[in-house]
């Protein structure tokens, strides 16, 4: 039962080039089975290419205890945009 | 080369079609009920594919038939008797563990079957295969997956595809044993060897059934007719249920 099996988190690519996204998570009994599951869960309306899975146990966060420490000082720090320059009219897609 | 009456050609592609429809019907039965909503969605999806594959199947036995029989003609008002569905397809899902014998011993016949078919002389059937062998196998994947992992689990766990193993195996020999039809054509280029696609067979299931750690039971001569007419009691009361809302209310849609 899927109780007893642990949680993986699913990266769908989307297309050749593009980066994995997270897409969800969902239980399995190993690595195969995991891909087995993602590619019937998360890819039935061809939503990708290619997966990634990964056990969610092996993931590490950032603590939110310590949010203010580490993302407040990027705050008032403008500068770190590259809004100062002027873009010519030829460059597209930037 | 001999050129085959459209009549077989219909009754040989009928036999393709009623078995992806059929097992799809019963893989369908488990949406709802699968021991975890992953497998849910799995068996769903390859439960879809077989249905696909049969509409296109159907389609082109229809255009063939000339009788103006549509796909859906042909699912919903066919009795018993007049489907051609290997008898295998048919049988119940019983628990998960004997579905996915039912499963993996199909989808290795299909998939070797599709994988010639491929080239066939037949360019549309063909072309159904092309599309057919992708589906299944992937469908091979899951079934022989889960059949080792289930095979070489718990003692309960082996205990129960063996089980279905030792159910189910009386009902192999009529996927392998070409008969006139199989053989008419074979001789013709539009069906593949008799003899290859038991080899193909052979090798999948007695690959996957030695990893699964499961004893292959000993042949049984028993014969069935699914693919000419002779069915076991468990399609009737199958179409029974497939077939109540078209019978019932002929034309409806929404």
């Amino acid at each position: 039962m899927s109780d007893d099996w642990p949680l993986f988190e699913v990266f769908i690519r989307a297309r050749s080039g593009l980066e994995h996204k997270h897409v969800g998570s969902l239980h399995a009994a190993d690595v195969r089975m995991a891909i087995e599951h993602a590619r019937d869960v998360y890819t039935r309306r061809q939503e990708g290419v290619s997966i990634w899975v990964v056990r969610s146990s092996e993931i590490v966060a950032s603590d939110p205890e310590e949010a203010e420490a580490l993302f407040e000082p990027a705050r008032d720090k403008v500068y770190r945009h590259p809004t100062f320059y002027t873009i010519p009219d030829e460059v597209k897609n930037l | 080369m001999s050129s085959p009456s459209a009549e077989a050609r219909f009754r040989y592609i009928l036999r393709l079609a009623d078995t992806s429809l059929i097992l799809g019907q019963r893989l369908g039965e488990w949406v709802g009920h699968a021991p975890a909503l992953e497998e849910d969605l799995g068996l769903a999806n390859i439960a879809l594919d077989l249905i696909g594959q049969a509409r296109l199947l159907l389609a082109y036995a229809g255009e063939i038939e000339g009788r103006g029989r549509d796909e859906d003609a042909l699912a919903f008002l066919r009795d018993a008797p007049e489907f051609r569905n290997v008898s295998l397809a048919e049988q119940p899902n019983c628990d998960f563990g004997q579905t996915i014998v039912r499963q993996a011993l199909l989808d290795a016949w299909q998939l070797g079957l599709y994988e010639a078919l491929v080239g066939s002389a037949d360019a549309r059937l063909g072309e159904i295969a092309a599309k057919a062998v992708k589906e299944t196998r992937y469908h091979l994947r899951f079934s022989a997956g889960w059949l080792v992992r289930l095979g070489d689990g718990t003692a309960e766990s082996h205990a129960r595809v063996a089980q279905g193993l030792e159910a189910l195996w009386r009902f192999t020999d009529e996927l392998l044993a070409p008969d006139a039809l199989d053989e008419e054509m074979a001789a013709a280029g539009i069906a593949p060897s008799p003899d290859a696609l038991r080899l193909r067979w052979e090798e999948r299931i007695g690959a996957v059934l030695e990893e699964a750690k499961l004893e292959r039971p000993a042949a049984s001569p028993y014969p069935w007719h699914g693919k000419r007419g002779v069915h076991t009691e468990h399609l009737g009361h199958m179409l029974g249920e497939m077939q109540h809302l078209p019978r019932t209310f002929p034309d409806a849609a929404w």
